[in-house]
């Protein structure tokens, strides 16, 4: 590859990458409409490649096949509203269209010019006229850096990568940076690690750089082990160019030839992206042997995870890419003097790399000119639970909460009130109402009990019980623990098992003391990430929502009604009209009456499943 | 080692397979995690017969093998059933009531997490985020994902494998 093909191919594509760019009114040049569909792991869910075919066959059927052009990318972030279609010059976004769609979409709007309204996401229609979906309340308050490409470039097609852009940071400072100045800029940016503990990156990069050996590596952390969230994945998925070129360039800077993607086996269609785009980087000489003819070698291999979540800790990954059990060693050493195969390793997440491209062509200053001073840029979360907008979002650093889960995410569904947000994952905690307007970056969540992690957000409304989250993610984490120390081996087990005692109404006041005890034995002396962070989603959930642990071990109650073991449903005499539907639906058989006759359930029998509470049509079965 | 009541069945084919992706990336640096990912490709799971094929082709010791396949819960040492169910408990699905959808499947096939149904037609267990979280709560049937899940859907779609 030499710069001239490189700018060619720019040249040539950018145009058509532009097309969708801005959702403007401008026909695309070639005078065709283009279908783009997202063919991310939710869409994919929802049938989207079944509809592509159903338009290929329609199309077809109409003799219109040569009118559109029909792209698939990556994931926009609103894969609940899937499978998401948009058709351009109009920028037009479609949700949950369906196989019998197809046929009107083509006719009224491929053809006919008029787009489905019906079929269109509700929030870009205002009166009769479309608006952008960038104007919606969902992305209005977003900044794509990271998921710049996603869901607009065809992540299978390198020249539309190109087309962005792309490649040109990786020739930059191969021909114009020496590798210290490389990682100034990294530093003077402020970027901090997004796999959670925001280390600085460019810090990192230079502590590796000056280690001498016959072989050095740079590795990305793919294994996103937080469960409920997926910002990796979509990046992968979308946009997986931007993560070999950054690799290259941490390569150069720190004098490594070699890279290694550890991703999780459950996301495969990342790892079929990953393959094919380092196939076609290969091929344009974009890896391998001396790169834009500069003498920098480089090249990547895929490692796939075997789902162990302490994986995702840095020095049990490095030794399940050695093939070994995933289980974490004490540092020092650091990687940066000896990782992968004891040679010095750079390791970084996923989205850390995908900021790394932008940086170098934008520069330090513009990075920095975002987010807040502590942490510069955005940061992409993965909002779940219960907000009526689930989905993939990167906001400024700096955002609040709030303003996340209410002007994004659309708030709570069901007129419910809010009760918790959980950042961090399994190492996080609960952030409780009062903390809502905190500004969101590093250290301020860090100080309100909680942590950035690597970004899953899930809302959870009055109907979730925190003892029982706290449960949750105990039973996660004893499942997980590698078990090479005792403190996290043993002490989660025991953490455990009191959590179960509190939920099945056997909890004692000394409990929560014993907790907390417990709780910062494990902190101290528990070896790795994993334990060390263990105890958080406990102390957090005990600091803020201390009233729900003394309701179940005081009261033998628990309010938001989760609790089975708490739970009794019971049948109002007064209310019952014997309609039978209840004892005839019952799993078990425990609810006994005879026709008009008010019924009774037997305590003793029933297994709390709550199927006669939501079908009595008279309001007569009460939980508590 | 626990070892499954199924007697092992594999063929001259796949072990031909195996032996002809292990002599390919036997000297890739870290091999074995790799090579066992594709033997489970290949055998549907790790039977002890498999293990040794891999720790005798790649000259390590039969616990090197079975030290790493305990350790990572992608690897079956045991057969599943033709049906493999898992349903993800990840937090966003947990959130949205995915052990209720766990249990109505438990109920409806008559058996636990972790259990194969008598005529292997059926197995079920539980993951940790399909990355499909937009659609939580969410559940596979072999590869096919199935999202926005609701109790009183369970049936329907178990159904469609009948
Ligand atoms: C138990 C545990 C799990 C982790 N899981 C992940 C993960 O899934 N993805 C990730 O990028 N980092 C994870 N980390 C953090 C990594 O150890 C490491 O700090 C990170 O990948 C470094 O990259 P960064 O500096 O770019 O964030 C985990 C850490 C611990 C202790
Ligand atoms: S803290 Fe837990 S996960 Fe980490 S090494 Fe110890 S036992 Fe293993
Ligand atoms: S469904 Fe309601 S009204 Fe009918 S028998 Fe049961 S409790 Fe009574
Ligand atoms: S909660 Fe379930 S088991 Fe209990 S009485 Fe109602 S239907 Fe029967
Ligand atoms: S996968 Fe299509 S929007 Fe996320
Ligand atoms: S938590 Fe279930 S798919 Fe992510």
């Amino acid at each position: 590859m030499t710069i001239e093909k490189l700018n060619q191919i720019k040249e040539k594509f950018a145009p058509i990458v532009e097309q969708r760019l801005h959702e403007n009114i401008h026909p695309c040049k070639d005078g065709k409409r283009i279908i783009s569909l997202c063919a991310g792991t939710g869409c994919q869910s929802s049938k989207s490649l079944v509809i592509k075919d159903k338009f290929i066959e329609v199309l077809k059927d109409r003799k219109a096949l040569d009118k559109v052009t029909i792209v698939t990318t990556g994931c926009h972030g609103l894969c609940a509203l899937g499978p998401i279609m948009q058709v351009y010059p109009e920028g037009i976004f479609y949700t949950g269209v369906k196989p019998e769609d197809v046929e009107r979409i083509v006719d009224e709007h491929i053809l006919g010019g008029n787009p489905v309204k019906d079929l269109v996401y509700s929030e870009t229609i205002k009166g009769d006229k479309f608006v952008s979906v960038e104007d919606t309340n969902f992305f209005k308050k977003q900044k794509r850096i990271a998921l710049q490409n996603c869901g607009i470039i065809d992540p299978e097609k390198i020249d539309e990568y190109i087309g962005t852009g792309g490649y040109q940071a990786l020739y930059k400072v191969l021909t114009s940076m020496d590798p210290d100045s490389v990682i100034k800029e990294v530093l003077d940016s402020g970027l901090r690690g997004r796999g959670g503990a925001g280390f600085p990156t460019g810090k990192k990069w230079a502590l590796a750089r000056p280690n001498k050996a016959d072989q050095k590596y740079v590795a990305c952390n793919a294994d996103e082990g937080d469960p409920g969230a997926f910002m990796d994945r979509s990046i992968l998925e979308g946009d997986p160019h931007c993560i070999l070129e950054a690799m290259a360039i941490a390569g150069y800077s720190i004098d490594a030839t070699k890279g290694f993607i550890y991703v999780r086996a459950e996301y495969p269609i990342a790892v079929d992206r990953l393959n094919i785009a380092i196939a076609q980087a290969r091929e344009y000489g974009l890896l391998g042997k001396n790169i834009f003819g500069t003498g920098f070698d480089f090249d990547i291999e895929l490692r796939l995870g075997a789902g162990a979540f302490v994986c995702g800790e840095e020095t049990a990954l490095m030794a399940s890419i050695e093939g070994k059990r995933g289980e974490p060693h004490a540092r020092p050493p650091f990687p940066a003097l000896k990782g992968l195969f004891d040679k010095p390793t750079v390791l970084n997440n996923v989205e850390t790399y995908a900021n790394i491209p932008k940086i170098i062509n934008n520069g330090a200053k513009w990075f920095k000119s975002m987010g807040t001073p502590t942490s510069p840029g955005t940061k992409v979360f993965a909002l779940g639970g219960k907000v009526h907008n689930v989905g993939l979002v990167e906001v400024p650093m700096g955002i609040t909460l709030r303003e996340v889960i209410e002007d994004i995410g659309g708030g709570i569904p069901g007129g419910k009130k809010f009760k918790a947000a959980q950042t961090g994952g399994p190492s996080g905690g609960c952030i409780s109402a009062e903390n809502l307007d905190v500004k969101i970056d590093y250290d301020n969540l860090t100080k309100i009990g909680s942590m950035m992690g690597s970004g899953g957000l899930i809302v959870m409304d009055e109907t979730d019980c925190m003892v029982d989250i706290a449960k949750f993610y105990m039973t996660f984490i004893a499942e997980e623990s590698c078990g090479k120390c005792t403190p996290c081996r043993i002490g989660t087990k025991r953490m455990l098992e009191t959590l179960e005692r509190i939920t099945e109404g056997k909890g004692e006041e000394k409990d929560l003391v014993e907790l907390e005890e417990l709780a910062g034995y494990i902190k101290d002396n528990a070896l790795c990430g994993l334990g060390q962070t263990a105890p958080n989603p406990i102390l957090s959930t005990m600091k803020n929502f201390r009233k729900e642990y003394i309701e179940h071990i005081k009261e033998k109650k628990c309010s938001a009604g989760v609790c089975k073991k708490l739970l009794q449903y019971k049948i109002d005499a007064d209310k019952c009209k014997g309609c039978t539907l209840c004892a005839r639906n019952c799993p078990v058989n425990c609810i006994t009456g005879t026709l008009k006759m008010p019924h009774v359930i037997d305590q003793s029998k029933c297994i709390k499943c709550g199927t006669c509470f939501t079908n009595c049509k008279f309001g007569a079965i009460t939980k508590g | 080692m626990s070892k499954s009541s199924i007697a092992f069945s594999g063929t001259k084919d796949q072990e031909k397979q195996l032996k002809s992706f292990i002599s390919a990336h036997k000297s890739d640096p870290g091999p074995l995690i790799m090579i066992m990912q594709e033997a489970q490709k290949i055998y549907g799971y790790l039977p002890e017969e498999v293990q040794r094929i891999i720790s005798k082709e790649l000259n390590i010791p039969m616990e090197k093998v079975y030290e790493v396949a305990t350790f990572y819960a992608q690897f079956n040492l045991v057969p599943r059933g033709k049906y493999h169910i898992s349903v993800c408990l990840g937090t966003a699905c947990y959130v949205k009531g995915s052990g209720k959808i766990l249990e109505a499947i438990e109920q409806q096939l008559k058996i636990k997490n972790g259990e194969c149904t008598a005529d292997r037609k059926f197995s079920l267990d539980s993951c940790r985020c399909l990355g499909a979280c937009g659609l939580a709560p969410v559940m596979k049937v072999n590869e096919e994902v199935y999202g926005k899940l609701t109790p009183d859907m369970v049936p329907k779609i178990l159904a469609e494998f009948k």
